[in-house]
């Protein structure tokens, strides 16, 4: 094993092999990170459309729950880069490929922001699906009690949704959320696939230039642990803080 | 844009021989997952630290980790260690033995997890009644805990099945002719990557809605009733 490996200065980019993890981690949290923000706003109102006894909504947020389920990622991933841009109007389709704007720059972006955009856009839709289903899970387990008080105080139903359920629901889902928010995590190496230089491609970067493959693919491997180790430490912190006494367990109960 | 759907049924030995794959992996890396899953939390639910703390270190370690990342490290472990065992150089292990073996080993990991919270789930008297009838640690478990456990975790287990026959699409990263990637290599050979992919997607969600739509009606008529 020869760990100074990282130290060494690396072809491309004016860095060292240790210096390019950096681009890597950063990718792979953007890509993380704005896939949530798509994840967590769809899938919220996907599942509380599950939850009401609207018709429409009901079989449209099911259908969509059950197309994204059930096809892997990876396909999915390749419907968005390659077949997407194909069944669009030419020029649309041509502009999604070409002139998308960068509206995120950062340096050593070897590829262009069709690409990230794909990613997030996959991720996203994808972890919705799931996060739908957590939502809709909490809700129900709510007593049916809460939404007959809140109706009898004169709410009306989106208000009930508001002040009654969903603060309850998201506390008692923080658990199972936290592990979706870690599934997104993991989930963005898949983007690598359509050439996002995400924190698992740039460690087999490095062992194809280096032949340090075991260096490098550890490297890695204690960063993603480190951060799931975070995010783990922060969630439950946050469990405890927005916890309300005697009603949900404390955190480690969970659930 | 126009299409040609001919194209799936110009390929389809290609296709069916990926399909072929996926299967064959989905089936070994299912089988070995749950087998090697059951020890993995046997050993997690030890009282001998020795065993307990390889266990949790292990799988947390892989469900820590990307599923990709897990293939390319055993990818590069597996004809190593083969290769050290055997006092053989380089070819000893091809692609898909490799990716048999990170299969197995991710899938225990994630088994391993139901697996414990199906024994967790057994009342501690039970284990008791059968040492208290003079069996031992594996009779107690393989008659008495274990098909219990099995009973109440079946539905789950299934779910993580369906899971798993999507994930053997990830053997993609390592360039294996599974489903996908024969479909990926036929489309690029004929230029006609839309309706190739389009047709992966299809069945897909054909095979993998259909067997979640069979599990929710089995667990209706198999619920335990308690």
């Amino acid at each position: 094993m020869d760990w100074k490996v990282f130290l060494e200065l690396a072809p491309s980019g004016g860095m060292t092999y240790l210096g390019w993890l950096g681009p890597g981690v950063m990718w792979t949290l953007l890509v993380s990170l704005f896939a949530w923000v798509i994840a967590f706003s769809l899938g919220s109102g996907l599942g509380v459309m599950r939850t009401t006894l609207l018709r429409i909504p009901r079989a449209i947020a099911t259908t969509y729950v059950e197309i994204f389920r059930n096809i892997p990622l990876l396909v999915q991933m390749f419907l968005w880069y390659f077949v997407m841009p194909e069944l669009l109007p030419e020029r649309l389709g041509n502009w999604f490929k070409q002139d998308l704007p960068n509206f995120v720059e950062l340096p050593f972006a070897q590829f262009s922001m069709w690409e990230f955009t794909a990613a997030v856009l996959c991720l996203g839709m994808y972890t919705a699906s799931r996060v739908a289903e957590q939502v809709r899970a909490g809700i129900l387990s709510l007593p049916r009690g809460q939404t007959n008080a809140g109706l009898a105080m004169g709410f009306t139903l989106p208000q009930v949704y508001k002040f009654v359920l969903l603060p309850m629901a998201y506390r008692i889902i923080i658990p199972p959320m936290t592990s979706e928010f870690l599934t997104i995590f993991k989930n963005s190496s898949t983007a690598l696939t359509i050439g996002v230089l995400e924190l698992t491609a740039q460690s087999r970067q490095i062992s194809e230039y280096t032949f340090r493959t075991f260096e490098a693919f550890t490297a890695a491997t204690l960063i993603y642990v480190v951060i799931t180790l975070t995010v783990i430490f922060l969630m439950r912190w946050l469990e405890n803080r927005v916890a309300v006494p005697g009603f949900i367990s404390q955190a480690g109960g969970g659930h | 844009m126009d299409f040609d759907w001919g194209v799936i049924w110009k390929n389809r030995e290609v296709l069916w021989g990926g399909m072929m794959l996926s299967l064959q992996l989905f089936a070994i890396a299912l089988g070995g997952g749950i087998f090697f899953g059951t020890l993995l939390a046997m050993a997690r639910l030890s009282s001998w630290k020795i065993l307990s703390y390889p266990a949790a270190g292990f799988v947390n370690l892989i469900r820590s980790i990307p599923f990709i990342m897990a293939i390319f490290w055993f990818y590069f472990l597996t004809p190593m260690l083969v290769g050290k065992i055997t006092g053989q150089q380089g070819e000893a292990v091809g692609p898909f033995t490799s990716a048999i073996v990170a299969f197995i080993m991710v899938e225990s990991a994630y088994y391993s997890e139901i697996i414990r919270a199906g024994i967790q789930s057994i009342p501690r008297g039970q284990p008791w009644a059968a040492y208290a009838l003079g069996m031992n640690y594996w009779q107690a478990m393989g008659f008495v805990v274990l098909p219990q456990a099995f009973r109440n975790m079946v539905p789950i287990m299934l779910t993580q099945a369906i899971i798993l026959f999507q994930d053997t699409s990830l053997v993609y990263v390592v360039g294996l002719k599974d489903f996908l990637g024969a479909a990926s290599k036929a489309g690029q050979l004929s230029g006609r990557i839309v309706e190739l992919y389009l047709f992966v997607a299809l069945v897909f969600f054909i095979i993998c809605f259909g067997a979640s739509f069979i599990v929710k009606r089995l667990q209706a008529k198999y619920a335990v009733v308690r």
